[in-house]
């Protein structure tokens, strides 16, 4: 597994502090944030692929600031976004993963190989020449992921990858994730994902407030809530 | 391309995207310069030659023919009033040809062969021009306009909701709002995948 450090982070979006002086060290291989919406969940989670650089502190993985080596951390960090819509820059499916997959020096057999594998794995063989955008919901939160495995990332970064998804869709990729040999990081208010990784963070107010295995990190963000 | 793409294994299908692309432009400008109705006729044969070979069926083929008939609706009668009938029997020939010879590419080539042939196209300029990043931003257009369309449909759905009429401008702002959102996300999805070089 990796090690993603948080050194001192903090962070404001002009006024208002979103992160306040975070200290974390993640090296389990199943994590799963949680806490109230605002909290500074989607922030943390985007500032271990870079997408937002903190004001203050660093953020490291395997040693690599994430802030100065961008490039390099991406192709380690995969990040799965709430809408697999957005997702989704090529016309038709088979394309999409394969894109994932330019610039980096493959033969084109080579991409048509492994792209055919990821489709395979994530069952959208069949999909494969259609028009992407006309896949169901749950299909392309599959397409997503299979585009974003299909470079072999070393982390997987998902901010609510199933809340848009009905409950049999969200189990299917909470499946996925299961399986997974990569290290992943899920934020979610789906709870019930969590049950059996391996900690899990809750986040309230920009702040670390309980950090635990699942069934207390759990029970803590129930009283926080009640 | 744009989503119309027709999956097959044709030789129309294998053959090389730049070289569709060549004979595409050679045989739009061909079609444009003909002057004899014969020279029409043989390039129309040619053209439906190269569906059969294809296989495309005849609905897709249809599909992208058909917007150009109301052009001719209006056209027609108009070049018939000013310059007579053959000059627009022509006119009428010339444009179906070309339309559906175009068609007939976007039907059996697919966006990533397209990206590449501008690769190829572009290589020679390299050093002003960096062709992947306009294959690119060519593949992120034709992706974007699927999008637009469904925002669109669910601006009118959530406007019909609410039982709101109104204006052109009270349908326009939404949807460019909501256009702007989505393209911001596809950009930093495609910085997250580290595409964005
Ligand atoms: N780009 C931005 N510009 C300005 N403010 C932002 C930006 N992104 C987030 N914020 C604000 O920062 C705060 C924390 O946002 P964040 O998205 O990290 O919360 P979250 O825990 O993911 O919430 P949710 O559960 O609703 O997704 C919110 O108040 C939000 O409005
Ligand atoms: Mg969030």
């Amino acid at each position: 597994m990796s090690r993603i450090v948080f050194d001192g982070v903090s962070h404001s979006f002009g006024e208002r502090r979103v992160l306040a002086d975070v200290d974390l060290v993640l090296s389990e291989r199943r994590i799963g944030i949680i806490g109230a919406n605002g909290s500074g969940k989607s922030t943390l989670a985007r500032m271990i692929n870079g997408l937002v650089a903190p004001d203050t502190g660093r953020v490291t993985v395997d040693d690599a600031d994430v802030a100065r080596k961008a490039k390099e951390i991406r192709r380690k960090v995969g990040f799965i976004f709430t809408n697999p819509d957005n997702q989704i820059v090529m016309p038709t499916v088979q394309e999409d993963v394969a894109f994932s997959l330019r610039r980096r020096g493959l033969a084109p057999a080579e991409i048509a190989l492994r792209t055919a594998a990821a489709l395979e794995r994530f069952g959208l063989a069949a999909h494969a020449e259609h028009p992407a955008h006309r896949l169901s919901g749950g299909q392309k939160q599959l397409l997503a992921l299979a585009a974003v495995l299909v470079g072999e990332p070393q982390i997987i970064v998902a901010d609510e990858p199933t809340t848009l998804l009905d409950a049999r869709n969200a189990r299917e990729i909470a499946g996925l994730f299961r399986e997974m040999t990569q290290q992943v990081i899920v934020v979610t208010h789906q709870l019930e994902l969590l049950e059996d990784f391996d900690r899990v963070i809750v986040i309230d107010e920009g702040r670390v407030v309980a950090d635990d295995a699942p069934s207390v990190a759990l029970d803590a963000y129930r009283g926080l809530l009640a | 391309m744009i989503g119309f793409y027709f999956a097959g294994t044709s030789v129309v299908h294998r053959a090389p995207a730049i070289l569709k692309l060549l004979l595409l432009s050679i045989g739009v400008v061909g079609v444009g310069l003909a002057r004899e109705p014969w020279q029409l006729g043989a390039a129309a044969l040619a053209v439906a030659a190269l569906f059969v070979i294809a296989r495309v069926p005849v609905g897709a083929v249809w599909q992208q023919v058909a917007p150009i008939l109301w052009l001719l609706l209006i056209a027609v009668p108009l070049q018939a009033l000013l310059a007579g009938w053959i000059v627009a029997a022509m006119m009428t020939g010339r444009l179906l040809v070309a339309v559906a010879l175009a068609a007939l590419f976007t039907l059996t080539t697919t966006v990533t062969a397209v990206l590449e042939a501008f690769r190829l196209i572009l290589r020679p300029f390299e050093r002003w021009i960096d062709g992947d990043r306009v294959g690119l931003l060519v593949a992120l257009t034709i992706r974007c306009i699927p999008l637009v369309a469904e925002i669109v449909k669910d601006v009118l759905d959530a406007r019909r909701a609410r039982g709101a009429q109104g204006s052109l401008l009270a349908l326009a702002v939404p949807v460019v709002v909501r256009s702007l959102y989505a393209a911001d996300a596809i950009g930093e999805s495609l910085v997250a995948r580290g595409l964005d070089d």
